[in-house]
Parts: structure tokens; sequence; C-alpha cells
């Protein structure tokens, strides 16, 4: 072994230890931020080995430098700005398009490398060696091109560019995509057999296959799809390290794909679906949209928010139901201030957390317990829907499908069979919230219109700083 | 590197992988997606050996480059996003204890 052979080796170690210390690190509140930004270090470690050890052994042409600036600067670029432009609301499709992309990325590596073979000095034609590059060139292209057509139809979805096509709804999507898979294998044997011209078949069918499994899925079920994809990137990277012939890519590939299968459980789980009816079952918004998606409200109360801490201050016990718009307006401290407040007169409040609520796993949990809320206020859904009934107030922050009525009671409606949080049960439920627009699904909610709903307009954060207020003028938690 | 040898890399970092998830509590687990997610731009390396491999030939250092644009775009952007994510999460200076 020479030097810069060592060098390079040390570092990949030294990479490989630190993503996996990242991912571990991204697993505590306390330490994830740091995790982050030690793995984003790994990584350009990762970077830097690999070049030194090119410059030690073979060295790197001055054409070769410039395509690698070209390249890293407009991609790092374009990476950096969306990053941070984007909206928070718009985080799971804007995690959707950098993922296609990663699987984009491996696509072109192995497209490049059929198309060009890199000429291997040393060793002499084996067959057993160019069998394993041909299946990894396969693998990664197949995986690849279904990562980022999947990735961008999901992005697309979820951004509202598109909508789900009618027909992607009956069987017929079955019989496509089985078509699109035997396809996509004929090629693969194909290309094996060495055929290079089926390359492109492989790349055309993976790549429509990947539209139409994603094509059919609908919008509340985007973040289990995005996930999976997520999984399958680092599959397709892994897939690429067997065909450049490094075990760091192995490595952190085969890292992020399990990662990401065990990630996709928790969210289906969380969701109470089952992986194969979200990839098979259709999507949740069928044709029914028009009819129950788009009707008018009807019976709107809307009151103060003195009205609102004038029933807060007689109640026995509240549940508050936080949603994505508590989160976007930065308002759970000032939640915290409100229920201190209730608490102190004595008045049992506890959260209802939806397996879903701010649009992703998890994301409720962590914005509560940043704002101090005692980890046994929060509870699940399963644990708080009985309690319902005997609650006198219930405030919904932000959220909207994860309360609709109608997931229960109307068979037509889209969101039907998706657990919800029975809010309605309650005496009184008061939604704060800005406007009369729909949620995340494009769905009307049915509690807007129930006798017992009021709804009380505004941003989060101001209405809970007003209700402060009102709660202070009515001497609620003073001692 | 023989296949085998590799086999073994794959094996035991998807066992890793595993293992180091399954200890996440649930809660984190949205930015832990956009890591990973960053994570998995990792194909970076293989688009540079591809550049620094082609030896002077013009179409695959395109390809090459473009992939390169492509991987960066996510490992990038990811890790930022990432880091805005937990920024949001994390706690506010005047709470801190």
């Amino acid at each position: 072994m020479n030097l810069p052979v060592i060098i390079k080796f040390v570092i990949d170690l030294l990479a490989v230890l630190l993503l996996a210390l990242g991912i571990k690190g991204l697993s505590k509140v306390k330490s994830a931020r740091d995790a982050n930004r030690l793995a984003a270090f790994a990584m350009s470690l990762s970077v830097v080995g690999l070049l030194s050890y090119y410059l030690g052994t073979s060295g790197i042409a001055i054409q070769s430098w410039i395509w690698i600036i070209i390249g890293s600067i407009i991609g790092s670029l374009f990476g950096a700005i969306l990053a941070k432009k984007v909206p928070m609301t718009s985080m799971p499709e804007t995690v959707a398009l950098f993922n296609g992309c990663g699987g984009m990325s491996s696509l072109l590596v192995a497209l490049g490398v059929a198309i060009f073979p890199i000429p291997s000095g040393q060793e002499n034609f084996d067959f057993f060696k160019s069998l394993i590059n041909e299946v990894s060139i396969s693998v990664s292209i197949f995986v690849g091109a279904i990562t980022f057509t999947g990735s961008i139809v999901a992005m697309a979805k979820l951004q509202g560019w598109l909508s789900t096509p009618g027909w992607t709804q009956s069987k017929v999507r079955h019989f496509v995509n089985i078509v699109f898979a035997v396809a996509s294998l004929i090629a693969f044997f194909d290309l094996i057999n060495g055929n290079t011209s089926s390359i492109w078949l492989l790349v055309i069918v993976s790549s429509l296959l990947g539209i139409g499994v994603t094509l059919p899925i609908g919008g509340a079920d985007m973040p289990v799809v995005i996930s999976l994809l997520n999984s399958y990137s680092g599959i397709a990277a892994a897939a690429a390290g067997f065909v450049v012939d490094s075990q760091l890519l192995i490595v952190a590939g085969a890292m992020v794909g399990a990662a990401g299968l065990i990630l996709t459980q928790v969210m289906c789980k969380g969701m109470n679906r089952s992986l194969v009816s979200v990839l098979f079952g259709g999507s949740l918004s069928t044709q029914s949209t028009a009819s129950s998606g788009s009707g008018e409200y009807t019976n709107i109360t809307s009151c103060s928010v003195e009205e609102c801490a004038l029933t807060l201050e007689v109640a026995n016990k509240v549940i508050i139901v936080p949603g994505y718009g508590l989160a976007v307006a930065q308002a759970q401290h000032t939640l915290r201030e409100v229920t201190k407040k209730l608490e102190q007169n004595g008045i049992e409040v506890v959260y209802a957390i939806h397996p879903v609520a701010g649009r992703m796993p998890g994301h409720m949990n962590v914005l509560l317990a940043e704002a101090d809320v005692p980890y046994e206020q929060l509870k699940e859904m399963d644990v708080v829907n009985p309690d319902f009934p005997a609650t006198d107030v219930v405030l919904v922050l932000g959220a909207n499908d994860v309360v609709n009525p109608q997931a229960k009671n109307d068979s037509s409606s889209p969101l039907y069979g998706m657990p919800v949080l029975d809010v309605q049960e309650a005496r009184t439920v008061f939604v704060i919230k800005r406007g009369m627009s729909a949620g995340y699904s494009g769905i009307k909610n049915d509690l807007f219109d129930l006798p017992n709903t009021s709804m009380v307009f505004g941003d989060a954060k101001k209405v809970l700083n007003d209700l402060i207020g009102e709660l202070k003028d009515l001497g609620v938690g003073e001692k | 590197m023989s296949f085998i040898s590799l086999l073994w890399v794959l094996l035991l970092g998807s066992l890793l992988g595993l293992e180091l998830i399954g200890k996440v509590p649930p809660t984190l687990h949205t930015p832990l997606m956009s890591g990973a997610n960053a994570i998995s731009g990792i194909t970076m390396l293989a688009a540079l050996t591809l550049i620094v491999k082609a030896e002077g030939n013009v179409p695959l250092l395109i390809i090459g480059s473009v992939s390169l644009g492509f991987a960066l775009f996510n490992v990038v952007g990811g890790f930022f996003v990432t880091d805005r994510m937990l920024a949001m999460f994390s706690r506010k200076p005047s709470n801190k204890k």
C-alpha cells in the first residue's frame, strides 16, 4: 500500500464514522443540529479524501477540474438558494425534489459508465467482474430512474401542479405498471447479455414505472412515499458504489436505504395504513372530490377572543389540538403560556397529538417539547379520543384535516377511513384559523359547520396573545 | 476490492443503518428523513470519480458534471434545509434554563 491509498482509507473510515455519528445524533433534540453539521462535514471530508487520492496517484487533468468546478458551483448554488428561500410549509415537496436529484445523479453515473466504459488498465477481462459491473449499472439505473420520476411526481402533486388523473384509480394502473416492470426486467437481462442499446429501454421503462407507481397515490399519503423514495435513493447510491468500486458509497448508501425503510414503516404505522395499501390502494381523494370537496359552508359561527376566554374560564377539561398552522406561526410558546394560566385555575389541559400532525410524524411533539409542555400532557390519538365527550372546550389551532368528521361519517368523502380526532364530541369547539381556506387535502371541513363549533379568525400567535390578555382581565390564573 | 468484500460492506452498512435508526424516537423523524436524504447525495463521489477518470472524453465529462451538479444540489440543499428545520425546533435563547 502506498501513501495515497492509506490516506484515503483513513479518511473514508473517518467519514463513515462521522456519518454514523451524525445519523445517531439526529436522534436527540439537543444534539440534532450539531449532528447535521457533523454529517455535512463528513461529506466534505469524503470529497477531500477522494480528490487528494487522485491527486496523489493518477493526478487530475485541468479539463476535469473545470468540469468539477462548473458542476459543483451550479449544483450547490441552486441547492443553497432553494433551501433558504423555500417556505417551511412546503418542506415535504422540497425534500422530494432534493431526493429525486440524488436519484438522477446515480442514474447519470451508471449511464456514463455504461456508454463510455472507464478504461481499466491493469486487470484483464474477467467474466465474473464484468457481470457484476453490468448488474450494478442496471440496478443503479433502474432504482435511480424510479427515484427521480417518482420524487418529481410526488413533488408536483404536493405543490398542486399535478392532480390525480381518474384513470389511475381504476384497476388498469396495475396492469400498466406490471407491463412497465416486466419490460424493465427484459431490458435488464438483455443488458446483462451484452446488448448495450437496451440501456435506453431500461431508462425509459423504469422512469415510466416511477411515474406509474406514484401518480395514483393521494396527497395525504405522500410523506410515506417520499420516505420510501428516500430509501430508494440510498439504494441507488449503494449501487453506484458498486459501479465505481467505492466502499464509502456503499456503506453510506446502505445506511440511508435501511434508515429510509424503518422511517417509512413508522410513518405508515402512525397513519394507520399499511405500506401495501399506500402503494397499491390508490388515492384517498378519488373522483368524489368534486362533490364533497368544494362544497360551500352554510352555518359558520364566528366569535371573538373574549367569548372564547369566557368559555375557557368556566371549563373543567380542555383539549388542545395543535396542527401545522401553529408551527408556522411559531406560537407554541404563547400556547404554553395560555395553558399555564388555565392549569393554575385548576383546569385540566391535555394536548391531542394526531399521528401526522404537522404533516410528518413527530413534528408536533418536538415543537411542544421545546415549549416546555410536560410530556405527560401529550396524548396520542387513540388515548385521547374516548375523552372528547367529557371535554368542555376543544381548541383547534392550525389543524384541519385531522379533525374533519367526514373521515368517519361520510363514506363518499375522499378522507373517509382516515383516523381523525373526534373533537366534535366535545361540548364546545373553537377553531383558531386565519381564514376559511381548505386544509392540506383541499377538502371542506364539516366540523366548521357544526353548531357547537365557533371560528376565531386570526393568526394563531396573535389570537393566543389576545387570549392571554383576556384571561388576565378575567383573573384566570392569578394566585 | 473483491466483489465479496464489497457485499460484506453492503451488508454491514445496512445493519448499521437499521440499528442507528431503530433507536431514534419518532419525534425527530422529519429532520432525520431530510438529513438522511442529504447523505444519499454521497453519489457525488461517484460523479467525481467519473469526471477524474474521463480522460478528456468530453461527453463523459459533461455527464459527470451534470451528475455532480444534481448530487450537490441534493447534498447542499438537504443539509441547509435540515438545519433550518432544526433551528425551528430549537429553543429560543430566552427560554433556556
